[in-house]
């Protein structure tokens, strides 16, 4: 025990904060993820972050609550992702690509500009990475609340979202308004992330949307299972990254650990990877077949 | 204005200008707008671990782009090429992160490699981005028939023998000479917004390739001469401009293109695969 929990870990409020945090946003992110992945949105999902980031960066700049420039710009940023309103995928990739461009720039100023109001350090850091351990404990109700929020709109829109993620074209057969089920995910993905990135930091919020979701959609059958298999291995990993990360602050001499950020990735990572292996993934003959057939049946059916 | 300092940064903002301009082009046609925010974004970690271990930056922003360029192009074959590269980039930034715990007084330096500091560009650094970028630009002129054939349509480019899984290999090992030439100097998030605001903008006037391509060469100038102008005399930074001038050319593409839709009659209307067909003849 004492090998793989060094001393002082279950007294350790940050770790505690950390450890229910962590997970919360590790399975929110996960079922998210899933939909992102399948519907082709990882880049979307990844500079919403940023996007949201920046607005973080400007509600200090304006003295606003953080947790209303994260969301405030993430949406915003959806939204104007969304309202270049491209059907074709190349398209979709521009508007991403000039919405974030657009948002960094910004981001650069409001840097530039706080750090002429007060003398921060460490803050081109927390635009990269940001961190587990920093959350303000206050704010953790908030969090788990618009979390329960966001899945909750998720799970009222699951059989549209699902089938017109599978096939468009089956789904507005149906009577189903796809452009309508588009801005509703994008707003639901805003969201999320927005709430993750503040929790975990901007690079955690990335790698566990699209890690474990990608993960998950190689190694099982149907959707049900991919959301299953994907949430337990979000908050596998999250909870082992956090443990690896506290026990390395005594690998090293010089006492400096390895950052939490660090082992999570890196765990997420490797489950890719091997997910990859023959024998491990599922057998299907095109990976762009996200959905399977099984779960197609049950959309329609 | 024109003196000093400035000489080096008008002379580099327009060498990157041109690559962004013309790799830019390339970056739209083929969808890779997120392999060209990964490249650069996590090439600088590179340079955080070449700090660690006391080598060259240079070094290691080169070692690291381009082994996210390779690895992109390898596990996209049997995965999601957008999953692939959000997973690359985040695992290049984690490592970035764990070499920055093990080293100190890095703050400025990361600031720098993210946001540039093109105002602060000396004349050694000069002739490394020169050579850099005429690679880049040489190798897409060498490859220019093959890469659009490519990223227009690829089922017709096959049927011709060529590979455009290759082909993709080559373009992102184009993107990642050109990341490390410009992220010491310009910044990997200004170079992201050149290579897509100028080209998508320039794709809304014109259908040629060619006329396209030039377009966006010389938006991209006028982007950057622009925001180092108001950079300059408003001393907010540079990226912001970019950013903001960029998003500005693309609203205005836009515009151009819902106002031709609307009025313009001298132009048959073309649909969205006729307009990709149109670009391979010039």
């Amino acid at each position: 025990m004492h090998y793989l929990f060094e001393p002082g870990f279950f007294s350790s409020a940050p770790v505690g904060i950390a450890f229910v945090i962590g997970a919360v946003s590790a399975i929110v992110s996960a079922i998210v993820g899933v939909f992102t992945v399948m519907r082709g949105q990882s880049f979307a999902g990844h500079a919403l972050t940023d996007v949201a980031t920046t607005g973080g960066s400007g509600a200090f700049f304006f003295n606003l609550s953080p947790l209303v420039g994260f969301l405030g710009a993430g949406v915003l940023g959806a939204g104007a992702m969304e309202s270049v309103g491209v059907d074709r995928l190349r398209g979709r990739d521009v508007a991403t690509g000039i919405v974030l461009g657009f948002a960094t720039g910004l981001a650069a100023l409001f840097l530039y500009l706080d750090t002429t109001k007060s003398a921060s350090t460490g803050v081109s850091q927390q635009i990269l990475f940001g961190s587990i351990f920093t959350l303000d404990p206050s704010t953790i109700p908030l969090v788990v609340v618009m979390s329960v929020i966001t899945l909750g709109v998720l799970a009222l829109i699951y059989r549209p979202l699902l089938l017109s993620s599978i096939s468009p074209d089956l789904a507005a057969a149906r009577g189903i308004s796809v452009r309508v089920i588009g801005i509703l995910f994008m707003l639901a993905l805003a969201v999320s992330v927005g709430l993750s990135s503040i929790a975990v930091g901007s690079l955690l919020s990335t790698a566990l949307l699209i890690g474990p979701a990608a993960t998950a959609l190689r190694v099982t059958r149907n959707l049900h299972s991919a959301l299953i298999v994907a949430s337990v291995m979000g908050v596998v990993v999250t909870w082992v990254g956090i443990i690896l990360a506290y026990d390395s602050f005594y690998w090293f001499t010089s006492s400096q650990g390895l950052p939490v950020s660090f082992f999570i990735v890196a765990l997420i990572f490797l489950a890719y990877l091997l997910s990859g292996l023959p024998g491990v993934r599922r057998r299907t003959a095109s990976p762009t077949a996200a959905a399977p057939a099984h779960s197609l049946e049950r959309a329609a059916g | 204005m024109f003196s000093g300092f400035m000489v080096n940064a008008w002379l580099i903002g327009s060498i990157v200008a041109v690559v962004a301009g013309v790799l830019g082009f390339f970056v739209v046609m083929r969808g890779s707008a997120f392999a060209a925010h990964a490249i650069p974004n996590g090439a600088f970690a590179g340079a955080a671990g070449a700090n660690l271990i006391g080598v060259n930056p240079l070094v290691g922003l080169g070692v690291f782009s381009l082994a996210a360029a390779l690895g992109i192009a390898k596990l996209s074959r049997r995965g999601r090429a957008d999953a692939v590269t959000a997973l690359a980039l985040v695992m290049m930034l984690a490592l970035g992160a764990a070499f920055l715990s093990q080293s100190t007084e890095y703050e400025p330096a990361i600031f720098s490699l993210l946001f540039g500091e093109i105002l602060g560009v000396s004349t050694s650094q000069l002739w490394p981005v020169i050579a850099l970028g005429a690679v880049c630009v040489i190798a897409v002129a060498v490859l220019y028939r093959p890469l659009l054939l490519t990223s227009i349509a690829p089922d017709i480019a096959a049927a011709r023998g060529l590979r455009p899984e290759r082909l993709e290999v080559i373009f992102l090992i184009i993107l990642a000479c050109a990341t490390t030439m410009t992220v010491p100097v310009v910044g990997a998030l200004l170079i992201f917004t050149l290579m897509i605001g100028p080209p998508a903008a320039a794709r809304c006037f014109s259908d040629r390739a060619l006329v396209a391509m030039g377009l966006s060469v010389l938006i991209a100038l006028t982007t950057i001469w622009a925001a180092l102008a108001c950079s300059f005399t408003t001393n907010w930074p540079v990226g912001f401009y970019v950013g903001a001038y960029s998003a500005a050319w693309f609203v205005i593409g836009r515009l151009y293109v819902v106002w031709r839709r609307a009025y313009g009659r001298s132009r048959r209307r073309r649909s969205a695969v006729s307009k990709d067909v149109a670009l391979i003849a010039p």
